[in-house]
């Protein structure tokens, strides 16, 4: 049994607002599933799956399909932080290939920026969660969890703040052609490593913005999306998995993606220097470096030299990334990165990127993500696309 | 002295209350597992290792070695978050207090420290240089 090819993704749709603060989360989430149906080709009454994650406001799906007024066959409300819109997808494409819907569609959509919510502060993650009451008075917030990663991979292997910095300046230099993007200038190395110390040794511009927004997806059924007017970008393969402090056996030198990333190249029968383009989750510039190392782009511990130089920059490096400026200067709606990572790398399989960071002959891509906190357990999803 | 940040109480349950009424005498214990040896962290029922309910409370000395650390800058008090490798073997989210925010670091020996926490809830253990 496998996914690969039993679904197609015929509509994407990120929400261009970055500050919504005469909007509700639940109107995000629905002008973000007319706008990803609108995409598509297909209408509402089509939608017979509904997927979405914590961002979601209310009981699980029920309330926002209930506003959205769907009806439905089958519902998934799997939460694992950021990334869960990645492994939606692959969960909508096992729905399809086992019957049991022909349309599905994914929403997300948050308000952070209006309601003043940065990961510079301390939350509970579940007050009976059983980590809770050993590790919330730490003050342990999003930065500073990420932060010890960056230190432990900076101890270990030689990485440096500059090469770190070098992810930052890549999103940059894409993000300069996306209107819609939060921050548009490009930045240097200097600049980066310059910028206030967050959370050591991780600085200001090591971190991804807070923005109002939202995005939806569109996975449908093989003989729906040849009937529709769109470009085919199948699904060929998909991972998941999730990695925490294994009792005390602490080691923050790897994430989950040592899992998902080779379950789905497993999948898709493809190989990292298959991939013409990927989305990854950059929550944090080290989020990127760590990723990339785990996924197979480079041996562990070179992830600081793999993307220095403009190695990830579109038309100069060996592995284009985040072309829509991601999370570090484009958007990161709800705090959650994931599903503007599968719709950046749909424009790239559909060559509707901005001409300037559209990758040439794009038919392979991929999408990774990171849910929950890298540095005390998380989530990891990976999917991969092919355009057909 | 520096300014200390005010640490929100544990949420203590029928599973951890022995931890926490030791904190107040200022012991420090860990749980290990009768069935297979190992300690463990955070303390569990159940035995992360091998799944067995046989686990005990045991003391810890409280030494440890720092295996990662960040000082929190944009905070109202500056603080340190690590991991701390404890010497019966596991490694333990903390915080590294009484120390230089400028020196702190991977590989430094530490001891635990004990601090109150708000709305009257029981001492929680940090860590400070050895
Ligand atoms: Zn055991």
């Amino acid at each position: 049994m496998s996914i690969k090819g039993t679904a197609y993704i015929a509509g994407a749709y990120e929400h261009p607002t970055r500050l919504a603060k005469d909007k509700s989360v639940a109107q995000l989430h629905a002008e973000s599933a007319v706008g990803a149906l609108a995409d598509a080709g297909l209408t509402k009454d089509d939608v017979d799956g509904y997927f979405c994650a914590g961002d979601a406001p209310g009981l699980g799906p029920l309330a926002m399909a209930d506003y959205m007024n769907l009806k439905l066959r089958h519902l998934d409300s799997t939460d694992v932080g950021g990334c869960s819109y990645i492994s939606h997808v692959a969960h909508a494409a096992e729905a399809i290939a086992t019957g049991k819907c022909k349309v599905a569609l994914i929403t997300l959509a948050g308000r952070p920026r209006s309601e003043g919510h940065s990961g510079a502060t301390p939350r509970v993650r579940g007050a009976d969660a059983p980590d809770t009451q050993w590790e919330f008075p730490t003050g342990i917030a999003t930065v500073n969890a990420y932060a010890m990663c960056a230190a432990r991979h900076m101890y270990e292997f030689g990485t440096t703040s500059e090469q770190l910095a070098w992810v930052k300046v890549a999103a940059s230099h894409h993000a300069q052609h996306n209107p819609h993007a939060m921050l548009r200038d490009v930045v240097t190395v200097q600049q980066v490593v310059e910028s206030p110390l967050i959370a050591t040794p991780l600085h200001r511009m090591d971190c991804c913005v807070v923005s109002d927004g939202g995005g939806a997806l569109v996975v449908v059924a093989p003989e729906i999306a040849r009937s529709l007017k769109r470009p085919l970008v199948k699904v060929i393969g998909a991972g998941e998995s999730m990695k925490g402090q294994m009792g005390g056996a602490v080691d923050l030198t790897y994430s989950a993606a040592v899992r998902s990333g080779p379950a789905a190249f497993a999948e898709a029968g493809v190989k990292p220097t298959d991939i013409k383009y990927a989305s990854i989750y950059d929550s944090f510039t080290i989020t990127v470096v760590m990723q990339i190392e785990d996924l197979g782009f480079c041996a562990k511990g070179q992830g600081g030299r793999f993307v220095a130089d403009g190695n990830l920059i579109s038309g100069v490096g060996k592995l284009p990334f985040n072309t829509d400026g991601g999370g570090l200067c484009n958007n990161h709606p709800a705090n959650r990165g994931g599903i503007t990572k599968v719709i950046e790398a749909v424009r790239q399989l559909r060559g509707e990127a901005h001409p300037a960071v559209q990758v040439k002959n794009c038919d392979i891509a991929l999408a990774h993500g990171t849910g929950g906190l890298l540095g005390s357990r998380h989530g990891a999803a990976t999917l991969i696309m092919e355009r057909e | 002295m520096v300014k200390e940040r005010a640490i929100p109480a544990p949420l203590v349950n029928p599973e951890t209350e022995a931890f926490w009424a030791a904190a107040k005498d200022g012991k420090f214990l860990i749980k290990r597992c009768t069935a297979c040896g190992k300690a463990h962290w955070y303390p569990r029922g159940v035995c992360p290792h091998c799944f067995s309910e046989k686990t005990e409370w045991v003391p810890a000395s409280g030494r440890g070695t720092i295996y990662s650390v960040s000082v929190m800058k944009r905070a109202p008090e500056v603080y340190a978050v690590a991991y701390v490798t404890l010497e019966e073997g596991p490694t333990m989210m903390t915080n590294i207090v009484e120390c230089d925010f400028d020196k702190v670091a991977i590989g430094d020996k530490v001891v635990v420290t004990w601090r109150p926490t708000k709305d009257d809830g029981p001492p929680y253990p940090q860590f400070k240089p050895a």
